[in-house]
């Protein structure tokens, strides 16, 4: 195996294209990227049928390879042809003046070069949406995840709690924003008639979603006061009741559906809403983070007493992070309601937990891109796998237990979230410069 | 409410309680070793009430083909034990492969590596041995007896008098012996005492075989008194019986084994006067109420050093 190695590494083809590849800033990924799906709309289903397989693989061929592991080579080729080869090529190829498109338009402002780059983003992934609603799917619940893991990390990384509450905020948000847009909305067996035009609906939508925060934000004032007094473990099991109080309670509302769960919500999250919601939400959190009161936030966690003599006023700053979080993890779970236009309280137990302290943990504390990170990754391997039926939760577990075993502090944890590092021209000079 | 329902009452609360206590001691014995809390704990119950279930129903079927006939006390005699012995080696198992790997790292990794062997235990025997719930044999013939109007049955007389033995020999295994002298050596400070030659190891291995094998206990003991059996069964108890182990305070033997009990009664007094779908909502609301006035338990300490988070 070693002499292999070494002949590639020596190998000065290689080692021009890793050179160029390293060069590329993330403008040229990105269009890489956007040209790969391109090609695999005009062409992915044919090539797809020519290798075997029925049409273009949903999930980068992974569920093909576990459905039949026969057609494990040709979804490799079909990852390789549509996905790897294009975009590592165009990113490649056009590093150059990409860099120079970069650094210019990061001299124009960060904010333009940040549009552009969450436009070719977005663009990106419509294009490769477009192909499967299977997709789209997948990216709406990995973006409302993203949202999810953010908010815990406020809590669990940043304030330093071990906090159990969030399912309950995100049914609370879930349930307070289905309320409204049924009532106010949809023609409903329990609800009645819509009280407001239908029309006007899908505008109202981020009301429904605010006030589904704000609902969570309000329960989070019973965990955030007793917090004043105790913290860690005692404060987990706080949360934790919690939790099970809002299940517990949803269950026993027969108006809402009890435990048979609450339907009848409007398709008004596409993928468009959700991803903008999640940008709207990472910009914030991002910036609360760096703000005053979330270094204030830091200190409460590295230590108490000396922040309150550092004069922060740590109740405060306990509640504001609790609110702040608990409203995201509202507005998660809305978001959630009108994905699959079906809630019911069992969704938010115990399971729903685990997986959000998985993809916080896993992704890193303290880190805006690790929650982005173990969010997108963990629901993506959650999707993969589900080919496995009962036995991704076997598996799923096991790589989780192994990855944390190999980074017990999860992937990419206390890292500042600097978005003109990320938008960064890679060229040699600017390296040299920055 | 009449007194011969609150007796009634009690006497159910005491059987229901000594589960959550008999499970909250192996929570509170981790956490005062190791100051970790063990969320794989409820399936470890959950495994050892499986692993009962198969000795007893082989001893069981071996009886009746006539190779190996015994009376069912001695069935039940073995098949606590060697559940026991055996639930303890999952639990050694268990601390081996997901926690000692995660010692140094941050308590809530091992948070984690802990939940998700949880999963792991509960979907592997789902997939295993299928959504079929399974049902304990029935090893002893329920006698009931009437005391004043109250009726209690042998098998509940026989669970908590077990349970209340079990907690005496643990808290006599602690206090008197040199392992436990050690373990509470461990509990009081686990970075000098290992120096002073205590096998860290050995001592974490044994306080999760000792919690794995009265988890165990609970197993059977729930199966006899509610004999059906299912994959996620460890799940709603064992949590409970986690917040139990908090609520009697963090490593505190005696306060999880009172508020184990405490949650069998609030629960099963909660049961009784309001519609059962209610159990949990004021249950936890109680829980709530009692740690948001005393934020450190029954029994536990106030802060004083810091958190390892």
């Amino acid at each position: 195996m070693a002499p292999i190695m070494k002949t590639i590494r020596n190998n000065s083809f290689l080692q021009g294209v890793g050179g160029r590849l390293r060069q590329a800033p993330l403008l040229g990924w990105l269009l890489g990227a956007l040209l790969a799906v391109v090609l695999e709309l005009l062409v992915g289903d044919p090539v797809a049928r020519t290798l075997g397989m029925d049409r273009a693989p949903a999930l980068f061929g992974f569920r093909v390879m576990l459905k039949s592991p026969v057609l494990i080579p040709s979804a490799l080729v079909y990852v390789v042809l549509f996905y790897a080869l294009p975009t590592m090529l165009v990113a490649g190829f056009t590093a150059g003046w990409m860099n120079k498109a970069a650094g210019g338009l990061l001299g124009v402002s960060t904010l333009v070069s940040l549009l552009v780059h969450l436009g070719l983003l977005y663009a990106t992934l419509h294009l490769w949406g477009t192909l499967n609603d299977y997709r789209v799917l997948v990216l709406r619940l990995a973006f409302i995840s993203v949202i999810a893991t953010l908010s815990l990390n406020v809590v669990n990384g940043y304030l330093g709690e071990f906090s159990c509450s969030h399912p309950g905020f995100m049914a609370l948000g879930a349930y307070v924003a289905s309320i409204i847009t049924v009532l106010l909305f949809v023609q409903d067996d329990v609800f009645g008639s819509p009280l407001l035009p239908p029309v006007i609906g899908p505008f109202a939508f981020p009301i429904a979603l605010i006030a589904g925060g704000l609902a969570a934000s309000v329960g989070a004032l019973a965990v955030a006061i007793p917090s004043f007094r105790t913290r860690g473990d005692y404060l987990a099991i706080i949360s934790l009741a919690f939790t099970f109080i809002v299940k517990s309670l949803i269950e026993n509302l027969e108006v809402i559906g009890g435990p048979r769960g609450f339907m009848n919500q409007p398709q008004w999250a596409p993928l468009p809403v959700v991803f903008v919601a999640m940008v709207i939400c990472v910009a914030i959190i991002a910036s609360f983070v760096r703000s005053t009161l979330g270094k204030a936030t830091c200190a409460v966690r590295d230590d108490e007493t000396a922040a309150g003599h550092l004069t922060i006023n740590t109740r405060r700053t306990k509640m504001v992070a609790f609110l702040f979080a608990a409203f995201w993890a509202g507005v998660s779970g809305g978001l959630f309601a009108h994905v699959l236009g079906y809630v019911n309280p069992g969704t938010f137990g115990l399971l729903k937990l685990t997986e959000v302290l998985a993809m916080v943990y896993l992704g890193g504390l303290n880190s805006v891109v690790g929650s982005i990170v173990g969010a997108v990754g963990i629901k993506l391997l959650q999707e993969i796998l589900r080919p496995l039926e009962i036995l991704k939760w076997v598996v799923l577990p096991v790589i989780i237990i192994v990855f944390m075993m190999v980074r017990p502090t999860g992937l990419i944890a206390f890292t500042e979230f600097d978005v003109k590092q990320i938008l960064r021209p890679h060229n040699s000079q600017e390296r040299r410069g920055g | 409410m009449t007194l011969h329902e609150f007796f009634q009452h009690l006497v159910n609360a005491l059987q229901w309680g000594s589960f959550y206590a008999l499970i909250a001691l192996g929570y509170s014995m981790v956490y005062g070793v190791l100051m970790l809390w063990n969320f794989a704990h409820g399936d470890i119950f959950m495994t050892g009430s499986y692993i009962g279930f198969f000795i007893s129903t082989g001893l069981v079927a071996l009886g009746a083909t006539g190779i190996l006939p015994l009376p069912n006390w001695l069935i039940l005699v073995l098949t606590i034990l060697l559940a026991m012995i055996a639930t303890a080696l999952v639990g050694i198992l268990v601390e081996r492969v997901a926690y000692r790997p995660l010692r140094d790292a941050p308590r809530a990794s091992a948070a984690i590596t802990g939940l998700m062997v949880g999963v792991f235990l509960e979907t592997s025997n789902l997939a295993l041995l299928g959504a079929r719930r399974r049902n304990y044999p029935t090893l002893i013939n329920t006698v009931t007896y009437e005391v004043g109007g109250v009726s209690v049955t042998n098998t509940k007389i026989m669970i908590v008098a077990l349970s209340l033995l079990l907690m005496i020999g643990l808290h006599q295994f602690v206090q008197r012996t040199k392992w436990g002298m050690a373990m509470r050596a461990m509990a009081y400070d686990f970075v000098v005492v290992p120096l002073m030659g205590v096998p860290m190891n050995t001592i974490s291995a044994l306080t999760f075989g000792i919690g794995s094998a009265l988890a165990a206990a609970a197993g059977i003991f729930f199966g006899i008194a509610y004999p059906v059996l299912e994959p996620y069964m460890g799940v709603y108890v064992g949590w409970k019986a986690f917040v139990a182990a908090i609520l009697g305070g963090r490593g505190s033997v005696l306060g999880a084994a009172l508020a184990g009990f405490l949650l069998g009664f609030i629960e099963i007094f909660v049961a009784a006067i309001f519609p059962s779908t209610f159990r949990d909502l004021i249950a936890y609301t109680i829980i709530l109420l009692i740690l948001t006035f005393r934020p450190h338990g029954f029994f536990g300490e106030p802060f004083s050093a810091q958190l390892r988070l």
